[in-house]
């Protein structure tokens, strides 16, 4: 169902159609639901610090995007969530395709809508998902064939399905449906998926009916072979999409591998468009990721790894469940503006997560998206006022003690890039 | 050293002079609380509670409730998300059994329970026990009681049990006592009489030595009522608790099954005449709003606000109606909204699979599929943060994919709903239309 194209109205309230980024064939002006502004750029590495306008608000990168798989931050409300400066997060298309449906999303005025989030939304395309949560899915050129572990029933994703959820759900970035594998594995698949995974992004491009107002992001494969990914990259880049995810890492792969694939993918990609890699969040790597081009994140890792009590820090991790925290009358970071630090103390946390009461995770979870945040923020003031290397040699240097236990694949990373650690 | 105590409700029936020990008499007069009553209507007391908390500045009106907390905390909340819901007691509860074995932790901390949990502005009540979580019988003693942590039983001598009071240094505590009268299958007059025996006992000894300590003296005693469902003993129970300098009373055991509705009612009615008129009385194990109501007939003040948390565990939100007054044309509105939601369960019960039963006639289970696409508030009118941010449809969402934060916005809305009852019945005492809310509480209560 084509909507029609007004490139000045205004059909979402909270919505901001930032005008004219590309013009069509006819010379009219179409408004692009996306504009990226490079605010600065490191002289010696290649971070950069920019400013995206997306419909629903502007959001300063880099920028970390917390996974609120179902349509809920766990047990963060939307206000916490924006209380906390968070301005774009995610959703996962598998999970809320399944429960409780696109249609019924639609109904309550998209994802937006029906969780009440105000600012951004990042859907992903529901492959990743697929892959990893199904033991029987199949991929043929059609799509991604799999038994629906509610009711059984056959489902079949294509493409165009997946657009068509995303679209649904009216995410202001939604991901093109992938052909994934596993970044450890080698040969022919791993070509066929690269091709396939540039037929799937034509196919998308065409399925989306609003593009003006939900932004399709191509996914960069390839695997860990240079040759495939130059190859998808060089295809991909020739598609006028607003922006790319560099896909296909983060898995089991070697962090050695990891960055070069990271780094050989940014040094293709146009500069006026953003980079999202997916699957990052660990602090070390955001910043060696930075350095090395990326502008966007996602990861469930803080957040998962609050609700077990882990609360991240400057040094690492507190497992705050651990005894050695039962008379630490500290907050978890003594420098952290959240309002978990604010108020309560390592102590009475660790007495509160050995009891039943769910209160125990929201806190942690607050103070890890606020860490998450946090450490964004202070990257992006860095690289806007010219001290980015300085920065990560501090934060490298806080992280391990001294250079000497920072891992070998970060000091390889961010020396590439002009960043020395000594 | 005497004291004059009125005999009965009403000071028409004379007083008793009794004899204090020393002590006991700086203790009385260290109570800074001071309770005016302003009304008294068909058994009902309104009225307020001031000077309350360490510094003497807090208050807070009666019929009403204390915060619910579990391990120190709102169930599911964190500071952020309690402070946005109205009406949220002065008082909160603290549960010894969900805090004594922490009590090192307290004594090496030094600022007490307030500050350590993150409430330093409110003001504390510390129950014994949790009134969700019963704990097994059985293990009273002439010595000692015991409470059910985490790390399973804590057995409290009096000497402990302060020990461990004046860790926490709550501004109320209910004194160490014997609540096991009607806990063995048949309730016998005689253990009616040693819980009496045991709880009046045990409160001698925690006054002692509360009178040897600074700290102690600022954490103020409420003292328990026993004696089962034996009339003799409850009214021997309430005398001579009320010889002694607490600040309030605690009627315990009128919970659970153990007796009849009207043997529940009788005996409270029969022990708070004989209490003392300025001096609150608390209720525990008694939530839902027709026990709620019928108790303040009785001559109760204060409860729990246990109950909302229990409809939250259950998927439910309370739905009950306190608007004796309501607009004309809401009160059709409302009519229909019933309707419809029972055609579509009717309708659906005879498609699909099991319905989901509400505990209560109260609330509403949200897990229910009717609910499903239902975009409507959980309770239309209502202001909480649930109910203007978010609709049936998506806390149905987030209860069958068994996402957290059901349970965050459940509580929001089951507290501010429960706080709004209550603000109801003081506000009807207040206007005389008592028995428009009960007519429309007990309406609801089949």
């Amino acid at each position: 169902m084509a909507e029609p194209k007004d490139p000045l109205s205004m059909r979402c309230p909270e919505s901001m159609t930032a005008v004219a980024a590309s013009t069509t064939s006819l010379g009219t002006r179409a408004p692009a639901a996306l504009t990226l502004r490079v605010v600065a750029e490191c002289s010696r590495s290649k971070a950069r610090a920019c400013e995206l306008r997306l419909p629903h608000g502007t959001v300063a990168t880099p920028v970390f995007m917390p996974v609120g798989t179902q349509g809920t931050m766990k047990g963060v409300t939307a206000a916490q969530l924006d209380n906390l400066g968070c301005r774009i997060c995610l959703g996962n298309t598998y999970h809320l395709g399944m429960r409780p449906g696109p249609e019924l999303i639609q109904k309550a005025s998209g994802l937006h809508g029906f969780m009440n989030w105000k600012r951004n939304l990042l859907t992903d395309s529901g492959g990743f998902q697929m892959v990893s949560l199904l033991a029987l899915s199949e991929v043929t050129e059609e799509g991604v064939r799999f038994r629906s572990p509610y009711d059984g029933a056959e489902i079949l994703l294509s493409p165009e399905k997946s657009v068509e959820i995303q679209n649904a759900l009216g995410s202001d970035i939604m991901m093109q449906l992938d052909d994934v594998v596993s970044s450890t594995l080698t040969g022919s698949r791993v070509e066929e998926a690269m091709h396939r995974s540039i037929r799937w992004l034509d196919r998308c491009i065409l399925a989306n009916q609003r593009p003006d107002q939900q932004n399709l992001f191509a996914i960069i494969q390839g695997g860990l072979d240079p040759a495939l990914r130059r190859k998808c990259l060089e295809e991909m880049t020739k598609r006028n999409v607003p922006g790319f995810a560099i896909g296909g890492l983060s898995g089991g792969e070697s962090k050695e591998q990891f960055w070069k694939m990271v780094t050989l993918s940014t040094d293709q990609l146009p500069r006026e468009k953003p980079r999202y890699l997916m699957g990052v969040g660990y602090a070390t790597d955001l910043v060696v990721c930075v350095a090395l081009g990326c502008d966007m994140f996602d990861c469930v890792f803080p957040t998962r790894t609050a609700r077990f009590g882990s609360a991240l820090v400057p040094t690492g991790n507190l497992q705050l469940k651990k005894k050695q925290f039962a008379k630490d009358f500290r907050p978890i970071d003594e420098a952290c503006t959240c309002p978990t630090c604010q108020r309560h103390t390592r102590a009475f946390l660790h007495v509160l997560l050995h009891s039943n009461n769910t209160a125990a995770l929201h806190h942690v979870t607050v103070h890890n998206i606020a860490y998450q945040l946090q450490l964004m923020n202070a990257i992006r003031t860095s690289i806007v006022e010219h001290r980015f290397p300085e920065f990560v040699q501090n934060f490298i240097k806080t992280m391990y003690g001294e250079v000497g236990h920072c891992p070998t694949w970060a000091v390889e990373a961010l020396q590439s890039v002009g960043i020395s650690l000594s | 050293m005497t004291k004059l105590i009125p005999i009965g409700c009403t000071r028409r029936q004379g007083y008793r002079a009794i004899v204090l020990r020393p002590g006991a008499q700086e203790l009385e007069n260290n109570f800074t609380m001071k309770l005016s009553l302003s009304r008294v209507v068909q058994g009902c007391r309104l009225g307020t509670l001031s000077n309350l908390g360490k510094k003497g500045d807090r208050c807070m009106e009666f019929p009403g409730c204390l915060l619910y907390t579990r391990t120190g905390s709102a169930p599911h909340l964190t500071h952020d998300t309690l402070q946005v819901i109205s009406g949220v007691p002065a008082m909160t509860q603290l549960t010894l059994s969900s805090l004594a074995e922490h009590y090192e932790i307290l004594e090496e901390y030094k600022e007490g329970i307030g500050k350590f949990i993150g409430m330093p502005e409110s003001v504390f009540y510390c129950s014994l026990h949790d009134p969700v979580n019963p704990c097994p019988a059985g293990f009273v003693t002439n010595k000692s009681v015991s409470v059910w942590g985490v790390g399973g039983r804590l057995e409290m001598t009096v000497a402990k049990f302060m020990a461990i009071q004046q860790a926490l240094q709550p501004d109320w505590l209910q004194c160490l006592s014997d609540g096991e009268a009607l806990c063995a299958d048949a309730s016998s007059s005689k253990r009616a009489k040693k819980s009496v025996d045991r709880t009046l006992a045990f409160l001698d000894e925690c006054l002692k030595l509360q009178e040897q300590s600074e700290v102690l003296r600022s954490c103020v005693m409420i003292g328990v009522i026993e004696g089962g469902d034996i009339l003799e003993e409850r009214l021997r129970s309430a005398r001579e608790t009320a010889k002694r300098p607490v600040v309030g009373f605690l009627l315990d055991g009128f919970h659970g099954d153990a007796m009849t509705k009207e043997t529940r009612l009788r005996l409270i009615s029969s022990v708070t005449a004989e209490l003392p008129e300025n001096k609150p009385r608390l209720i525990c194990g008694i939530g839902q709003p027709d026990e709620v109501l019928e108790c303040i007939e009785a001559g109760v003040d204060l409860f729990e606000s246990f109950f909302p948390y229990q409809a939250t565990e259950r998927g439910c939100a309370l739905t009950f109606s306190f608007d004796y007054e309501p607009n004309p044309e809401d009160m059709v509105l409302q009519q229909n909204g019933q309707k419809e939601g029972e055609e579509n369960g009717e309708h659906i019960d005879k498609i699909i699979t099991t319905k989901c039963v509400p505990e209560t006639s109260f609330e509403i289970n949200l897990k229910e599929k009717m609910y499903r696409d239902d975009f409507g508030p959980l309770v239309g009118g209502c202001s909480c943060y649930c109910c203007k941010n978010h609709s049936r449809a998506y806390v149905h969402h987030l209860l069958v994919t068994n996402e957290l934060l059901a349970g965050v916005l459940l509580m929001m809305h089951n507290f501010q709903h429960y706080f709004g009852f209550f603000h109801a019945i003081r506000e009807a005492l207040r206007k005389d239309r008592l028995g428009q809310l009960k007519e429309l509480i007990y309406r609801q209560a089949c």
